[in-house]
């Protein structure tokens, strides 16, 4: 339904695909993998994303009520007993939220792990075999790519009635890995005529011994972003199913909260607390594993970093604006300077202001 | 010419598949349907609309896959798509022409007007980089993580009401007959309006995104720091130098995404009861409208299949390289 937020895949006009990141050296392997985690988007997605899973996990034990189970109370307003109020039927709807996230997680995870398996089946084989078999396995992920997905599995699973979960989040997993098919191919042709890749042949190893020990490590970023892009693809088409009254069978989740709010008329009602708290619970998820993707993106592609302020104070108080290769000039400066000197404190990442060397007689 | 041609020998492959997996999809539909379909509307189907039925359906008589899927593909360039039971006794193709032209009209100019915004913002953002601009980028995320219909529901729950000047649903004025005049256009605008600002606000954010991050990566190109050498003013820089070669992955980037786009701007039309495809598809879900479904699908693939070629040939203007004969 969104556009996939990850950016790796986009090539630059004439110079093949972005840099990946080099496989660090084994002793360094620990440092790195703690790198990722200070980024601080990374870090902020990540414990979202842990929170949720946790509460996909004990919610059902922690929600202080069935989310069945009607109560005397009809439509009403947060209060101490019912944090985020109650249903026409008096079901508690703080209760529906957390018996709702494991449903979500759990279609979201499995429909993620469907995708990734398959486009790193699909894309890498494309990739590294060629020739015919890159043909025919090009034009199978185009079709998927270009067929509109969502109204797809709309039919798929009101045709099959009833579908649980494990229906859902099969025909979403098998109808959404063309995107990341196609990234992996790309990367997977970049890195087959890498040094590395031909010695290994040249030594005789076998070819799924390079694709697993050499080739697939080095595609890890892409598969990652890949799999999180899906998970929020599934998220939201699980929900969408839902809202729009495909599944909403004995199970829970965010969509079934939504659906009963849609039909109960929550919104002439006013009954805000019906249906801002799972449009929100969705929001955040969706915020989270969005974070995640572009701390991916950064990490494979360092330049996609937000820079810190560009604009700078010069001591004369004068402004300059930081720019990546290039050295601001500051002429016509009150006092003449002797020698050049670097101005502290600027950009890490972009140049260094200096001042222009006034040539004294 | 080439380029051209392959694409559209693509775009042909992939309607035939995609009309074959609509083929298909039907034969998974456990019993049968149509002789649910005939106690229910007992009498009301002719001779012919049930043979019609049985051949879309795919449990005709003679039980040959080969012989059925040729029948279908008749039927097809007949332009029959089957009887609407959702609308019954009207054909699938009268209801899928009444409510394509909406379609087309919100979910077409708010598409491109998104993708023209959110470009030209994230050309804004990627050549300022370091600047406000930056701080655009987590709440657009925020957006874009907003399934599209929770914020039609937002819309309509905080601005319409009794004595607002949005109307809450449907696409124009109750008894306008849709015609080009003076009564029905504006009252069709107005009830667009809310629809389309909130497929605006939630689709905008990724091309904003892309487009930024192309930026980012061409603005350290030589050729940029040749022009800004040459001392070309800056706005030339940015916008003929850098965003003229950033714009082409995002261009095709739009024809990929377009099917996600669609699917997703459906639910904004359910919301709103906006009369167009989407809400079609709504009301075909709740009776069991399998023709209608599989009609709703077939021009939704099309559509996106035509809009891919037109991103293509636009590809073709704005990059020199794929004219080159050879």
């Amino acid at each position: 339904m969104t556009i996939p937020t990850s950016s790796i895949e986009q090539v630059i006009p004439g110079q093949g695909a972005m840099a990946q990141p080099e496989a660090g050296k084994p002793g360094k392997a620990k440092r790195r993998r703690f790198l990722f985690l200070s980024n601080r988007k990374a870090a902020t997605g990540l414990i979202i994303l842990g929170i949720y899973i946790l509460l996909a996990i004990i919610g059902p034990w922690i929600a202080p009520f069935d989310p069945g189970a009607r109560g005397a109370d009809l439509m009403q307003g947060p209060s101490s007993a019912h944090w985020m109020g109650t249903t026409h039927l008096g079901q508690d709807v703080y209760s529906q939220l957390l018996v709702g996230t494991r449903s979500v997680i759990f279609v979201g995870f499995l429909a993620g792990i469907v995708a990734t398996v398959l486009s790193v089946l699909i894309g890498v084989t494309a990739g590294y075999v060629g020739g015919k078999t890159d043909e025919g396995l090009s034009a199978l992920s185009n079709v998927f790519l270009v067929i509109p997905a969502l109204p797809l599995i709309i039919i798929v699973t009101s045709i099959m009635e009833n579908a649980g979960e494990w229906v859902v989040a099969l025909v979403i997993g098998f109808t959404s890995w063309s995107w990341n098919a196609r990234v992996l191919r790309a990367q997977t042709l970049s890195l087959r005529r890498r040094d590395y890749v031909e010695a290994a042949r040249a030594t005789g190893e076998r070819s799924w011994r390079i694709i697993i020990f050499e080739l697939l490590p080095n595609l890890t970023a892409v598969i990652a972003s890949g799999f999180v892009g899906t998970v929020i693809f599934a998220v939201l088409s699980e929900i969408t199913l839902a809202f729009i009254g495909i599944t909403s069978g004995n199970t829970w989740n965010w969509g079934t909260i939504l659906f009963w709010a849609q039909g109960q008329q929550a919104l002439a009602r006013s009954a805000w607390w019906w249906f801002v708290p799972a449009g929100l619970a969705i929001a955040i998820l969706g915020t989270a594993l969005s974070l995640i993707n572009f701390a991916i993106d950064e990490f494979v592609s360092p330049r996609l970093r937000s820079a810190g302020k560009t604009k700078i104070k010069t001591n004369t108080g004068r402004t300059v604006r930081m720019r990546i290769g290039f050295t601001p000039v500051l002429s016509n400066s009150p006092e003449p300077h002797t020698r050049a000197r670097p101005i502290p404190a600027v950009d890490p990442h972009g140049a260094t202001p200096v001042v222009r060397e006034e040539a004294t007689p | 010419m080439k380029f051209l041609l392959q694409r559209v020998a693509f775009y042909v492959f992939t309607a035939w598949a995609a009309i074959t997996l609509n083929f298909f999809i039907p034969r998974l539909i456990p019993g049968d349907p149509v002789q649910a379909l005939i106690t229910k509307y007992q009498g009301q189907l002719s001779t012919q609309a049930i043979e019609s039925l049985y051949v879309l359906f795919g449990i005709d008589k003679n039980g040959n896959v080969w012989s059925e899927y040729v029948d279908y593909w008749k039927q097809l360039f007949a332009g029959d798509l089957g009887l609407s039971f959702a609308f019954f006794p009207t054909p699938v193709s009268e209801v899928l022409s009444d409510s394509i032209l909406w379609t087309l009209m919100l979910v077409g100019v708010t598409t491109i007007l998104s993708f023209i915004i959110g470009t030209g913002l994230g050309v804004l953002a990627g050549w300022r980089r370091g600047s406000w601009t930056d701080g655009l980028l987590p709440v657009t995320t925020f957006f874009s993580s907003v399934p599209y219909f929770w914020l039609g529901i937002i819309a309509i729950y905080l601005l319409t009401g009794p004595d607002s000047f949005f109307p809450s649903g449907g696409g124009a004025e109750v008894g306008l007959v849709p015609a080009w005049d003076m009564y029905f256009i504006p009252s069709a605008l107005q009830h667009s309006l809310l629809p389309a600002l909130t497929i605006l606000i939630s689709s905008v954010s990724g091309w904003i995104l892309s487009m930024r991050n192309m930026m980012v990566t061409v603005s350290s190109e030589d050729y940029i720091t040749v022009a800004h050498a040459k001392g070309l003013p800056e706005r030339r820089v940015a916008l003929s130098y850098a965003a003229r070669n950033a714009l082409l992955p995002n261009v095709s980037g739009f024809a990929l995404s377009l099917g996600f786009i669609v699917g997703g701007t459906f639910l904004v039309e359910i919301v709103f009861s906006y009369p167009g495809i989407g809400f079609q598809l709504f009301q075909a879900l709740g009776a069991n409208d399998y023709p209608l479904m599989q009609g709703i699908f077939l021009v939704i693939t099309i559509s996106v299949l035509v809009a891919n070629l037109l991103a293509d040939v636009a590809y073709l203007f704005l990059d020199p390289r794929t004219r080159k004969e050879g």
